[in-house]
């Protein structure tokens, strides 16, 4: 009972992170790669993500501090920022990151700066999500995360 | 899981080496498909990993290009297949793509979390043979061995294609498997070891043995008699010709692919020597389209697609010319060569019923105003020497491409075609190839070339003024550049200026394989295509031949060097960073060009014109060319030459290690 609530739980959580638009179609093709011989595929990936996102966010954050900007510095850095959280599915974090790149190609550095404030806020939601999801799921035991057909 | 070496694919390798294009695919295919994945970005290349796990691919994965390429370096024999991402820190990664294509000739995919159209078909243009965007979806990893079974049937037919299939090569061919990797070193160019300028030397034996023979009726047999070198197999030479062909019909590719994005500028002349990046069909067009004669088309045509057009008159039904070597038309040709190009493996079939020779034309616009200024039209080489495109010397014309193989060139300076035909080299600059650095001014006393013996670089002067590079590109991979730039020989007429620069021509080294026994387990019916013992099927197609970054392997160091590069020598490497070499070589060549030259030498905007985007490093040394000359010729015509600024765009080779 327990553990098929916690199921659950788990389950209205994910649905909800792709409902609300944190995730998208990419997260379920890391699920999908998830197996026994790779029980923690999803988070082993996601930690990675963050590792190297944490990275790049302080390298843009130099960055925009320098002046005059160097917009094309920047754009290079959102462009690997953008790659790696598309492929986890970081739907909200990329739109924001397309729209610092925007932002960048016209050279508004004011617009550069919000987006990439707000940027940040999406980012630390995503991985706080996350974070409260793979914890859940783990007290949930092994299951399967993504329930959808293929 | 982070198995950056090649263990895990070597050893399995020997397990699944065995699989062939030729056997179709043994039981368990695609299973056991050795893959390369090169990304910086962890995440991705961790994801990559496991998905192509998931496709029972074995995989290699590896966050540096430079690492990757040593990977395949080391291992010739051990991948099938790479996938690379676009964006990379230190090694661009077409600037990888190029390198692979040469030197291993292995199919490569290119992703990149960049759709736009101009990256997209950046990755075209060099060869790639798909391009994936980001995220990648394992759906679309679950196909791509069929990028490898496509290369290796492609090589096998261009290896029938190429003639150097005689009497019993084909038949030896395909199905031998195992045996193949003996019989493949023996093919194999280097089946001695020897010493790279010992490579080299041979490898301008080689082109001297084709060109005089001329493509079209170069074959092994008569090849391994006129190079005269003991030890040296038939099967040897008919890898390495197989090669040289590939690598020829890419540059051709490639230069198609400039055409076409300068449409704009090709007019006139300038097209001509626009793309001249290949010998085939590309250049041809390039020429046509700058009304070369026809013959310096069909020249380039045949150099390029091998056939040996040592008729000057353009036979090429292709040129037609009028209106193929009108500027005004450049740019259908281009556009529509390089659609060809890009599409056809076959280093011929882009130009066909275009007058492909753009070369020729070019060379002959280049010749003319060299030398006899003014008048465009130039012959494209003196009829009878054309023959063979691959001749690398750079011809006295000042041709503004580097062509590299300009068989031309080398006999006749002033055949500005000559030396167009060479798609090779860009701009002019060809170094000479085989060490023969011929820059015959056309007529002006131009020299060119002032790329020494080996440069294989043909490299486009990039400096401003009309330069006009004559030059034979060198084979042989030196990145010389050759400022051929027609020396004062052009005065008005020939505006060709052709940047320098950036046409590298990157001259494959044909010897690279040499360096690299290696038996290729697949049996394609490569025995002896690849240069590298590796064989590869199909060197990519299309674009290999881009002067600019092409990546030099171990060898590559030469290229920054300055031009010395010894052509062939230098295993696997033929490309050097146009902008090194310019740099180095160019500096005073260009100057003497510039000075030759006329001062009014519109720019050519060495970078692309069309714009791509800011991204095409590669791109630019294309179009450069074509800038290039579109503005010599312009100016020429009075018309207001673009100000481009002919950047050199170099893809410097900076960071490829050496």
């Amino acid at each position: 009972m327990d553990r098929n609530q916690s199921r659950w739980q788990v389950a209205l959580m994910r649905q909800s992170l792709f409902d609300q638009g944190y995730l998208d179609e990419q997260f379920i093709q890391l699920e999908e790669l998830q197996d026994d011989a790779n029980p923690n595929f999803v988070e082993e990936i996601v930690t990675l993500h963050y590792r190297d996102s944490s990275r790049l966010i302080s390298n843009i954050e130099q960055n925009l501090e320098r002046n005059p900007l160097d917009f094309d510095k920047l754009d290079n850095i959102m462009h690997q920022f953008k790659g790696s959280s598309s492929s986890i599915g970081g739907k909200k974090v990329k739109a924001e990151c397309t729209l610092f790149r925007d932002y960048c190609r016209a050279e508004n550095g004011e617009g550069c700066m919000k987006t990439f404030q707000q940027l940040k806020k999406e980012y630390a939601a995503l991985r706080k999500k996350l974070e409260a999801y793979f914890q859940l799921a783990k007290q949930a035991g092994p299951t399967e995360t993504a329930c959808r057909s293929k | 899981m982070n198995l950056t070496n090649g263990k895990g694919s070597m050893s399995t390798a020997s397990s699944n080496a065995a699989w062939k294009a030729g056997d179709v695919v043994s039981d368990q295919f695609p299973a056991g498909l050795r893959v390369l994945v090169v990304d910086d970005d962890p995440t991705c290349l961790m994801i990559l990993e496991r998905m192509l796990r998931a496709c029972h691919y074995e995989v290699t994965k590896c966050n540096r290009a430079e690492i990757a390429l040593s990977l395949l370096r080391e291992n010739r024999n051990g991948f099938d297949i790479v996938i690379s991402d676009v964006h990379m820190p230190d090694m661009d990664g077409f600037k990888l793509l190029e390198h692979i294509g040469l030197e291993m000739d292995l199919p490569v995919i290119m992703m990149s979390a960049d759709d736009g159209k101009n990256v997209v078909m950046k990755g075209v243009t060099h060869g790639a043979c798909d391009y994936l965007i980001k995220p990648v979806r394992i759906e679309a990893l679950k196909n791509i061995w069929q990028h490898v079974v496509r290369k290796r049937k492609n090589e096998w037919k261009d290896l029938e294609q190429s003639g150097s299939v005689e009497e019993g090569d084909l038949q030896q061919k395909p199905s031998e498997d195992a045996d193949y990797s003996s019989s493949a070193n023996e093919g194999s160019w280097r089946s001695s070891k020897k010493r790279k300028d010992e490579e080299e030397e041979l490898h301008q034996q080689f082109v001297a043995a084709v060109n005089q023979l001329g493509i079209d009726k170069a074959v092994p047999k008569k090849i391994l008699e006129l190079m005269n070198v003991p030890g040296l197999t038939r099967e040897n030479v008919a890898s390495h010709l197989q090669k040289y062909r590939l690598y020829l019909r890419r540059l051709s590719g490639v230069s198609q692919h400039q055409g076409n994005l300068n449409n704009s500028f090709i007019s006139q002349h300038e097209a001509a020597f626009g793309p001249i990046s290949s010998l085939n069909g590309l250049d041809l067009q390039a020429l046509a389209a700058s009304q070369l004669p026809a013959q310096s088309l069909a020249t380039l045509q045949a150099a390029g697609f091998g056939r040996s057009t040592a008729k000057s008159g353009i036979s090429m039904p292709l040129v037609d010319q009028g209106n193929l070597f009108s500027f005004q038309n450049p740019k259908l040709r281009f556009g529509e060569v390089q659609h060809q190009n890009a599409s056809n493996s076959k280093p011929m079939s882009l130009l066909h019923g275009i007058p492909t020779s753009m070369e020729p034309k070019q060379l002959a616009n280049l010749h003319h105003s060299a030398q006899s200024l003014g008048s465009l039209n130039m012959r494209v080489n003196d009829p009878g020497a054309q023959s063979n495109p691959l001749l690398m010397q750079m011809a006295p014309s000042p041709q503004s491409r580097g062509q590299m193989i300009n068989e031309n060139i080398g006999s006749h300076v002033s055949r500005l075609p000559s030396s167009m035909a060479h798609p090779i080299i860009p701009n002019g600059i060809s170094s000479s190839v085989l060490g023969r650095n011929v820059i015959a001014d056309g007529g002006r006393g131009a020299a060119y070339n002032s790329v020494s013996q080996n440069s294989s670089m043909v490299n486009f002067p990039m400096n401003q003024t009309t330069e006009f590079p004559v030059s034979s590109f060198p084979v042989g991979s030196t990145p010389g550049i050759s400022s051929l730039t027609a020396k004062g020989a052009f005065p008005e007429d020939v505006s060709l200026e052709i940047k320098g620069s950036g046409g590298f021509v990157p001259s494959y080294d044909i010897f690279n394989e040499l360096n690299q026994p290696k038996t290729h387990d697949w049996g394609l019916p490569n025995a002896g295509l690849t240069f590298d013992a590796s064989q590869h099927a199909n060197p990519l197609q299309g674009n290999i031949g881009i002067p600019s970054s092409v990546l030099l392997n171990q060898g590559f160091s030469s290229s920054q060097q300055s031009g010395h590069h010894s052509g062939a020598s230098s295993v696997g490497n033929t490309m050097f960073a146009p902008g090194e070499l310019m740099d180095q070589r160019n500096a005073q060549h260009i100057n003497h060009l510039n000075t030759l030259l006329l001062g009014n030498s519109p720019r050519v905007k060495a970078e692309r014109i069309p714009d791509a985007s800011s991204q095409a490093t590669f791109f630019p040394e294309h179009y450069g060319q074509e800038d290039l000359m579109s503005e010599l010729l312009r100016q020429q015509e009075g018309i207001a030459p673009a100000e481009n600024e002919f950047d050199f765009d170099g893809y410097s080779t900076d960071n490829i290690p050496v």
